[in-house]
């Protein structure tokens, strides 16, 4: 595994941020918002690409394609695997990014239609490609198998980890790296966000009775996937299994959460993991802290696992590493893998006062030592496209 | 409230959801006019541009009618007159 956020520069930090439940949410350093309605945001603080990359190199990656990049690289050297010609060969590659390098496009726009100027940089198309995280991937580790990039804005990351498990899983591919990356602050973006009215002015409360909306995130989380008995063999440190994934599509509104989408989704990830919802211990919400979506999704988490909703454990991590869009399911699914490795549930942090409409134990504030054997990474994204994964505790 | 003002209101209103202007009055609400919470935030942007307003979010969510909605761009087109300097003077 690796991560690069709000809450670490590697997945240490990040576990460690989780546990604490210390959220990474404060004032946006990387866009002027003196013009904005919303002023926090999760970024990675004072990030610069030197530790990470040569000037040269770095010129021709967007911030969104490096973070892709530095959780790539923690992931392989994480997973001890050695990339022989043949694995290079036969190794995927699938990315999620929502928005791709839309600090570079704004920079660009910004030259033809306020400065007035009449070109705009070179590699403004190969750094604002949502597929540049997947290529820069493939080109540092020399991978040449299939690679490709999945945008399904708030689910991208989750349909690209679904996509490479069943890969593996069918014996399409050896080896497998995958997960999401964004880094979406730039003004233009921003604005378009708080025309939508959904982003909190203050901080995300998700599953509050006082939330008041999402907060947006930035960075990446990469997992290397292989198949059990390979990774067995090798003596890998094997961090968590996922066992199912299950996807839908709401058919309904273009933003508004369905409960009976999500519910579908939750309803396909365990059918396919063969598991009863009894079996399952907690749950990485969606859990954007809009007033539509959490009531939405408890709603949804009701319908598909009755009395047992209530002996479940649920939290939501946006609550402190942000709502990082295409990255947003990567980040969480390590969460997941994290507390079923740990045994320690991330709590939803930033929580004030129960909210009749969301009314199951969402973990507040505080993390909790619990020993889990199955979890859930729900994703629903606008659009109504659905993504959630099941995952088991290593044994 | 001026005619003029509610008129405006009720064509941004009206042009925003692609509905015939006669179908919205001052009397209507939003639930039977069929707005849901994305064609509510496509009506306060083309109020925001209509009347060089600045809509915050707080005045946005206990509006259910057409006619809360008028007194509140009322409101806020009046705060802008006595105060040249907010936000929207600065848009």
């Amino acid at each position: 595994m690796g991560a690069i956020c709000a809450l670490g520069r590697n997945v240490a930090e990040t576990a460690e941020s989780l546990r604490c439940g210390r959220s990474g949410i404060g004032p946006i350093e990387s866009a002027d918002t003196s013009q904005l309605r919303f002023r926090n945001g999760a970024e990675v603080r004072g990030y610069s690409h030197q530790p990470y990359f040569d000037d040269r190199r770095a010129d021709f990656i967007d911030r969104f394609a490096q973070f892709a990049v530095i959780a790539a690289r923690e992931a392989v050297q994480d997973s001890g695997i050695e990339l022989s010609p043949a694995l290079r060969e036969n190794a995927t590659i699938i990315t999620g990014s929502c928005v791709g390098g839309q600090s570079t496009e704004d920079t660009g726009f910004v030259e033809v239609y306020k400065l007035g100027h009449n070109r705009v940089h070179p590699l403004t198309i190969p750094k604002t490609m949502a597929n540049a995280g997947a290529s820069h991937i493939s080109m540092e580790f020399g991978i040449t198998g299939p690679a490709f990039t999945i945008s399904t804005a708030c689910s991208s990351a989750g349909h690209a980890i679904g996509q490479a498990f069943w890969m593996i899983r069918s014996g399409i591919t050896d080896l497998a790296v995958t997960g999401g990356s964004e880094a979406p602050f730039s003004f233009g973006i921003l604005k378009a966000w708080e025309a939508m009215r959904v982003v909190s002015p203050e901080t995300c409360r998700p599953f509050s009775k006082d939330r008041r909306g999402m907060i947006l995130g930035e960075g990446a989380a990469m997992l290397v996937l292989e198949p059990l008995e390979a990774a067995r063999a090798r003596g890998a440190r094997i961090h968590a299994e996922i066992v199912g994934f299950g996807m839908s599509s709401d058919a309904c509104h273009i933003t508004q959460p369905s409960a009976e989408g999500a519910a579908r989704a939750m309803r396909a990830a365990l059918r396919e993991a063969a598991l009863a919802p009894e079996q399952i211990g907690y749950i990485n919400a969606h859990g954007t802290g809009t007033a539509a979506n959490d009531p939405a999704e408890v709603a949804a988490i009701r319908a598909v696992f009755g009395a047992h909703a209530d002996k479940l454990a649920i939290s939501s991590t946006k609550s402190m590493h942000g709502h990082a869009l295409g990255a947003a399911a990567a980040l969480e699914c390590l969460a997941a893998t994290l507390a079923l490795r740990d045994g320690i549930l991330p709590p939803t942090a930033n929580f004030t006062e129960p909210d009749p409409d969301c009314a199951l134990d969402v973990i507040p504030n505080q993390a909790r030592q619990a020993q889990v054997e199955y979890a859930l990474s729900n994703s629903f994204a606008f659009g109504g496209l659905n993504a959630v994964l099941a995952l088991k505790r290593a044994e | 409230m001026s005619d003029d003002l509610i008129q405006r209101v009720l064509k941004a209103i009206a042009s925003s959801k692609r509905i015939p202007l006669e179908t919205v009055t001052i009397d209507s609400d939003f639930q039977q006019l069929g707005i849901d919470s994305m064609d509510a935030v496509e009506i306060l942007f083309a109020l925001e541009n209509e009347f060089d307003i600045a809509i915050p979010d707080a005045e946005v969510r206990s509006v259910r009618n057409v006619r809360q909605m008028c007194e509140g761009v009322e409101r806020l087109v009046a705060a802008r007159a006595g105060c040249p300097l907010g936000p929207a003077a600065s848009k």
